[in-house]
């Protein structure tokens, strides 16, 4: 019984040292990471690649689920302010809870199974069949040459993939609340013009998905090359990458939106 | 200049609780091919790793053409690195790149060649281990052994004063294992200079070797030309070379007397 009990103690006492010792293994790669991204500038070829494997292949995925995410929300919103005969503000409505707060978000997450799993994956396998330790031996920094690339494309990406998919969330809600609910289309776009503040809402907007981008490509990149370099160690890494990621971007969200949006 | 290129002194290394090396000491000459051999587990690839500085040791030093490998600065060591290479178990190919981008990548990397040179020099690095017409293929449409052929064209890209070979005969079949046994001898003796190899196959790493070193427990067991091991005495060394099942390395591992264990 008593015996149990420490066992248990011991237990998450070891738990909590070994999550701590990653997050600092993973501060410091992530400093390493960030003075790696210098290189690009001498070789920005391999930053265009990454941005198409990171950004452009996520590019489907973020449109039809912003499509349908603003096609929900203006039914939605419709059905709730028809009662109050304020259905003409479905437009500022999803506009706003695109830009604030569903555009950063939701693209954070699809990233972080899209793009996130896939860095994990791929750099996991580097290091499994040994093309990062080749690379060093052929004194080539893998930080230089494999991460830093996946970095910036993911954090460069992010912001872009979200302000898409609130644009195309916003057609979505057009589709929806005006072609097929009937709702009259002058009101739809200019309150959203009026309201809409550019600071406030869309800067703010920006910078959730810039910080949100960082945070899910970190993870990502550490995940892969922290990774026990077997098919069970790469599941596993390749798992955390999608929950660690995840967790971190509600959290921050919230974080970031109590900082931004306080009266 | 010193005939011996890599020094290794009084190397101890763990990994965990387990002793990996306890106080290993060798000379690796200049010139020739020199194997490092001992049982599976021995620590051979993690001593390649060590002398590439891709581990740090716990306690001992390494020297390679007179540099301390686990003194040097990331640059200095980076720098010492082109002038070795290495050829892993796997072949380590880069997978998103093909044969002639895996054998132009350290060039590309490393020199300010222009593009009709790094082609010269990649064709015939290629011509060498004898894929030259699979240039364009990609490492997935590869064999082992063509795998390891490239690997070994890629780490002679930069006309290295060393190569090291991580179990290059593993997994491969006949024929396969004859090419690599012929191309690590003729292309140490065309480029003259100094070749390990790790392995623990006997016969093929004992006929191109000028120099062998036995490792077990941690420690160099026996070393001498390939001559002298075979008609050794020492009874680890005739369990090695003739592959008995029990003698100095026993065949079972450590364990409680089998009655306790059955009727525990």
């Amino acid at each position: 019984m008593f015996n149990g009990l420490i066992d248990r103690i011991q237990h998450v006492g070891a738990a909590t040292i070994h999550s701590f010792r990653r997050l600092g293994r993973g501060s410091v790669f992530l400093l390493e990471v960030i003075a790696s991204c210098t290189s690009l500038f001498t070789r920005p070829r391999l930053l265009v690649k990454q941005l198409y494997s990171v950004g452009v292949q996520t590019l489907i995925i973020i449109i039809v689920a912003g499509l349908f995410v603003g096609m929900v929300m203006a039914l939605q919103s419709y059905y709730a302010l028809i009662d109050y005969g304020a259905e003409d503000s479905v437009g500022v409505m999803v506009a706003l809870s695109l830009m604030r707060e569903l555009g950063p978000v939701i693209t954070a997450l699809l990233f972080a199974g899209r793009a996130g799993s896939a860095l994990t994956a791929e750099i996991g396998l580097m290091k499994a069949t040994e093309q990062l330790s080749g690379m060093e031996m052929m004194a080539v920094n893998p930080m230089q040459r494999i991460v830093a690339p996946r970095f910036m494309a993911g954090v460069i990406s992010m912001p872009l993939l979200a302000t898409i998919f609130s644009a195309v969330g916003v057609i979505g809600a057009y589709l929806v609340a005006v072609e097929l609910l009937g709702l009259d289309s002058g009101p739809f776009w200019s309150q959203p013009q009026n309201k809409v503040d550019l600071y406030l809402d869309l800067y703010n907007g920006i910078i959730k998905s810039v910080v949100f981008g960082v945070v899910a490509t970190w993870i990502a990149v550490f995940e892969g090359y922290d990774c026990i370099p077997t098919s069970e160690g790469l599941g596993q890494a390749t798992t955390r990458t999608v929950v660690h990621s995840s967790l971190a971007i509600l959290f921050l969200d919230f974080v970031l939106t109590s900082l931004m949006f306080t009266k | 200049m010193s005939d011996i290129l890599v020094k290794i002194r009084d190397l101890h290394f763990s990994r965990g609780d387990r002793k990996i090396f306890d106080g290993l000491s060798m000379d690796i000459p200049r010139q020739g091919i020199t194997a490092i051999m001992g049982p599976s587990g021995t620590g051979k690839t993690t001593l390649l790793k060590l002398i590439g500085g891709q581990l740090i040791p716990d306690q001992g030093s390494i020297e390679v053409d007179g540099l301390n490998v686990h003194q040097l600065s990331t640059r200095k060591l980076f720098e010492l690195r082109q002038r070795m290479g290495m050829l892993f178990q796997s072949g380590a190919l880069l997978t998103d790149l093909s044969v002639f981008e895996n054998v132009a990548f350290p060039l590309r990397e490393h020199t300010k060649l222009n593009e009709a040179m790094i082609r010269h020099l990649v064709l015939l690095k290629l011509n060498a281990v004898g894929l030259r017409g699979a240039a364009e293929m990609m490492p997935s449409e590869l064999s082992g052994g063509m795998s390891r052929r490239v690997a070994l064209a890629r780490a002679i890209a930069l006309d290295p004063m060393m190569i090291m070979y991580d179990e290059p005969f593993t997994g491969q079949d006949p024929i396969s294992m004859g090419v690599l046994v012929s191309l690590i001898s003729e292309l140490n003796n065309a480029l003259n200079i100094c070749s390990i190899v790790v392995s623990h196959d006997v016969p093929d790493t004992l006929s191109i070797s000028d120099y062998v070193h036995f490792i077990s427990a941690g420690k160099v067991v026996e070393s001498g030309s390939p001559e002298t091991l075979r008609n050794s005495q020492a009874e680890w060394t005739h369990q090695f070379i003739h592959g008995d099942a029990d003698g100095p390395v026993p065949f079972h591992y450590p364990a409680d007397p089998i009655m306790d264990d059955l009727y525990r």
